[in-house]
């Protein structure tokens, strides 16, 4: 319990750095955000006006607590670009994403642990080559590149599922599945191939131990080791390969949203970075560095329950 | 053989022929399935409007940081959804007259710096408010004042005052400006309850269509607005839909999945591909766009006008058309107007590529050594590729053009009107008048050609001011004249738009106004059966 309570204080700590961090980058960036929404029309009065509306003049400091109180309270500030409060509009982007990562996690975890081991029980046989040889190759091509395979099999000739994945509020619960059956299937094909070669090196590694060879000289069946003996032991460093890639499905999907027009962060933080849109890149950037924080707390927490050293520390 | 595909054809909107039928029976006959999709579109629009359903159209050009303002109106999205809701006082048509709308009439004074607009009475705005000419006067002082940021302040500059008096709308100008209406029909000038002073970005005008769903980068939907004045002129499907894709692929994928109706900016590398498609018609219309080989008059080597001539005539216009375009677009002659606009001058002589000419000319030019011509990515789709052509084409004059190309951050700001020789695009405007004014008046922020002629400015005033249009095109005739011979701005091609609509729009006529109709398609075309 103390250690997990060590890695949840830690991860606040760390989620105070980052927001540093972010709230730094963005202030050493060139030009000031009041010259940035005025552009080209700017006057040294409008700018003073702006300055002082926006709070500019303060110093750094007082600035940052401002907007760390502010998050803290739920308020992530108001838009330069369209003058709508950020958290109104990011939640939806934000459930967006999160739709489309839990569903293909949902398809994606247990597939690839089933497949890895599969892998290990037929080790070196075709089944094993099979596999791999699947896994490797759908992670070797790139994302775009198997989205419009997809689109052009599944949407345009076969006509199964929509080729845009555009969801909204109010749509049936199976058609934002259906929708997002395209682009979450191009995204397991991405993700599928790490979690498997984990899942299977590392029950290999386990595999090597003598308990193993004990197990085996009980007679127990090659299954029966596996599940009981092998699984357990080797569910840390599986976790912590499958936490990367949860949050991979999370911060990393721009590209995958482009195509199949998925209203999701990626493409929300692109448009906001490209129109220097500094609140909502300070929003996002911390969004996504809690996802990745508490992704990885779960992994550690994980790590800890499955090791009964951890879990009763002497 | 044309009588009976029409009377299939017939067949079809009726319902007794399906359309693959009804293509197959056309092949039959010895007829291009383009060629029969055209047939079958012309026969639905005889057959009149269909009512009801929902028309979607699939578009670059939004992004998540785009509002409802229509001040702050950019790219397409927002410009083809503000055709739905909003209400413009005129609009304009494929010939490039003016069609009045909430304007009832617009008229001058006989100087034309007076204008006075009759606001058409019993228009109602989305939220039931009555539309008036203080309405009207309170939006185009929202679009005069430098702190509505409007795209349209440009345009607006040369308004002085703005009064409403009764159901009319009195502007004064500070000079002459027969184009007036034409301003009036710039597409940011949406009429707003109150000129949108109160919440600009609320999305109520007295459109077609009412805004029911908003969300900026990814989708929008429009739906009928019951009492709307226009009665039946446009407002055909019940719901319009805009779905944001900027990818290409994904765009050109969702229309052929049947997913969207229409879309915009099909490329040109791709419509031979897209054109093959069952079902599929490209909607390419000749626009007012141009890709313009910028020299500045005022800077050496570029202020001998026979090295602008040199370099001029080094030109290969077709081949550039043929490799950066595919054809999709006409070629220029050396002053930025085409026929796609009203008083266009007819029957100025194409300059074509001759070598020896350019030859001749730069030798006389006496200038010596290369000419650095500046170049990016950003500057046009393709921009790179065609300074090198156009490096290929002056080396067969003896000419020697070194392309320096830049990146594409900061093109705009650094190179653009900064460098004496270098590559960018422009949109037209809706006058020549305008366009003049913007990029070739000496006192222009954007005479990126640094043109600088005291008698093209008192022309172009003049012109302005003129309130027949005989003696203005003259003008204007005058006007290409001196730019193709002597001016800085070298134009090898004028562009397309190109859109593409599935046999489930019925209506489509093209516009060279804009795409897609001039924005107009999704509120203008129907459902068909």
């Amino acid at each position: 319990m103390k250690l997990i309570a060590q890695r949840i204080a830690l991860g606040v700590l760390l989620l105070l750095a980052v927001s540093v961090l972010i709230f730094a980058g963005t202030e050493i960036l060139p030009g000031d955000v009041a010259a940035s929404i005025l552009g080209q029309a700017a006057t040294p009065q409008a700018l003073a006006n702006l300055r002082e509306e926006l709070g500019l003049n303060d110093p750094a400091i007082v600035r940052y607590f401002n907007w760390l109180g502010g998050v803290l309270t739920g308020d992530l500030g108001t838009a330069l670009t369209t003058r709508q409060d950020i958290a109104t509009t990011l939640m939806p982007r934000l459930w967006n994403t999160l739709f489309l990562a839990f569903w293909t996690a949902a398809v994606a975890v247990p597939l690839a642990v089933i497949l890895g081991l599969l892998a290990v029980r037929y080790r070196s046989g075709p089944i094993d080559k099979a596999i791999s040889g699947f896994a490797l190759a759908s992670t070797s091509l790139p994302e775009f590149f198997i989205g419009y395979l997809l689109i052009l099999f599944f949407a345009v000739k076969l006509q199964w599922f929509p080729s845009i994945s555009t969801v909204y509020d109010g749509m049936p619960f199976w058609q934002k599945i259906q929708a997002i059956v395209l682009p979450g299937t191009a995204l397991l094909l991405v993700v599928l191939a790490h979690m498997m070669r984990m899942t299977r090196a590392a029950i290999l590694n386990v595999m090597q131990s003598a308990y193993i060879e004990t197990a085996e000289l009980k007679g127990l069946s090659q299954f029966d080791i596996i599940r009981k003996h092998a699984f357990p032991n080797a569910i840390a460093p599986i976790v912590n390969v499958v936490m990367l890639n949860l949050a991979f499905l999370v911060v990393g999907v721009v590209v995958v949203e482009v195509i199949f027009v998925y209203p999701g962060m990626g493409q929300y933080l692109v448009d906001h970075v490209a129109k220097r849109d500094v609140p909502v890149v300070q929003a996002v950037g911390l969004i996504f560095a809690a996802v990745y924080i508490s992704l990885n707390i779960v992994a550690d927490i994980a790590a800890i329950l499955a090791n009964p050293r951890l879990r009763h520390p002497r | 053989m044309s009588d009976e595909l029409d009377f299939l054809s017939r067949h079809v909107v009726r319902g007794r022929l399906s359309r693959r039928d009804f293509l197959g029976r056309a092949a039959a006959l010895g007829v291009s399935a383009t060629f029969a999709n055209s047939l079958l579109a012309s026969a639905a629009r005889a057959q009149g409007p269909v009512k009801g359903g929902t028309l979607k159209a699939g578009m670059q050009g939004g992004e998540s940081t785009n509002s409802l303002d229509p001040a702050s109106f950019l790219s397409q999205v927002p410009f083809n959804f503000g055709k739905c809701w909003g209400e413009y006082l005129c609009r304009l048509n494929r010939d490039g007259s003016i069609q009045n709308l909430i304007a009832e009439e617009i008229g001058a004074s006989d100087d034309a710096t007076t204008w006075t607009m009759k606001i058409k009475q019993g228009v109602e705005f989305h939220n039931g408010k009555t539309l008036t000419a203080e309405d009207v006067a309170a939006t185009l002082e929202r679009h005069t004042n430098e702190e509505s940021k409007s795209g349209a302040l440009g345009i607006m500059k040369g308004i002085t005052g703005i009064k409403a008096s009764g159901n009319e709308v009195i502007v004064e100008l500070a000079e002459a400006d027969a184009d007036f209406p034409y301003l009036m029909a710039d597409y940011h000038l949406i009429i707003q309850p109150n000129g949108g002073k109160d919440n600009p970005a609320e999305g109520v005008s007295a459109g077609p269509y009412k805004v029911v769903v908003n969300e900026p980068g990814v989708r929008y939907v429009g739906e009928k607005f019951a009492n709307y004045w226009g009665g039946d002129a446009m407002g055909h499907a019940d719901t319009v839909e805009i779905v944001v894709i900027n990818d290409a692929t994904a765009r050109t994928s969702a229309l052929q999945g049947g997913q969207v109706h229409m879309i915009n900016r099909v490329e040109p590398k791709i419509v031979s591909l897209v054109e093959r498609v069952a079902g599929v018609t490209i909607q390419n219309v000749a626009g007012r766009g141009f890709y313009p080989f910028n020299m500045f008059c005022d800077t050496p080597p570029f202020d001998n006008n026979d090295l602008r001539m040199a370099l001029k005539l080094a030109m290969n216009r077709e081949e550039l058309l043929d490799k950066i375009l595919f054809g999709y677009g006409s070629v220029g002659n050396d002053f930025p107007i085409n026929e796609a606009y009203p008083l266009f001058p007819e029957g100025i002589e194409q300059r074509t590529f001759d070598p020896e000419a350019a030859a001749a000319a730069y030798k006389k030019s006496g200038h010596s050594g290369s000419i650095v011509l500046r170049t990016s990515d950003v500057a046009f789709p393709g921009a790179v590729d065609a300074a090198q052509l156009y490096q290929q084409s002056c080396a067969q004059a003896g000419i020697t053009i070194e392309i320096k190309r830049e990146p594409g951050d900061g093109y705009w700001s650094e190179v653009w009107n900064k460098q004496p020789f270098s590559l960018s695009y422009w949109g037209g405007r809706s006058t020549q008048n305008q366009f003049y004014s913007t990029a070739l008046l000496s006192t222009a922020d954007w005479n990126d050609t640094r043109w600088k002629r005291p008698e093209f400015d008192k022309m172009l005033l003049t012109a302005r001011a003129e309130l027949d249009e005989d003696k203005r095109k003259a003008i204007y005739r005058d006007m290409a004249i001196m730019l193709r011979d002597e001016g800085g701005v070298i134009v090898p091609f004028f562009n397309e738009f190109i859109d593409a609509t599935t046999d489930k729009v019925g209506g489509y006529e093209k516009h060279p106004a804009a795409e897609l109709m001039d924005g107009y398609a999704l509120a203008e075309c129907w459902v068909a059966a």
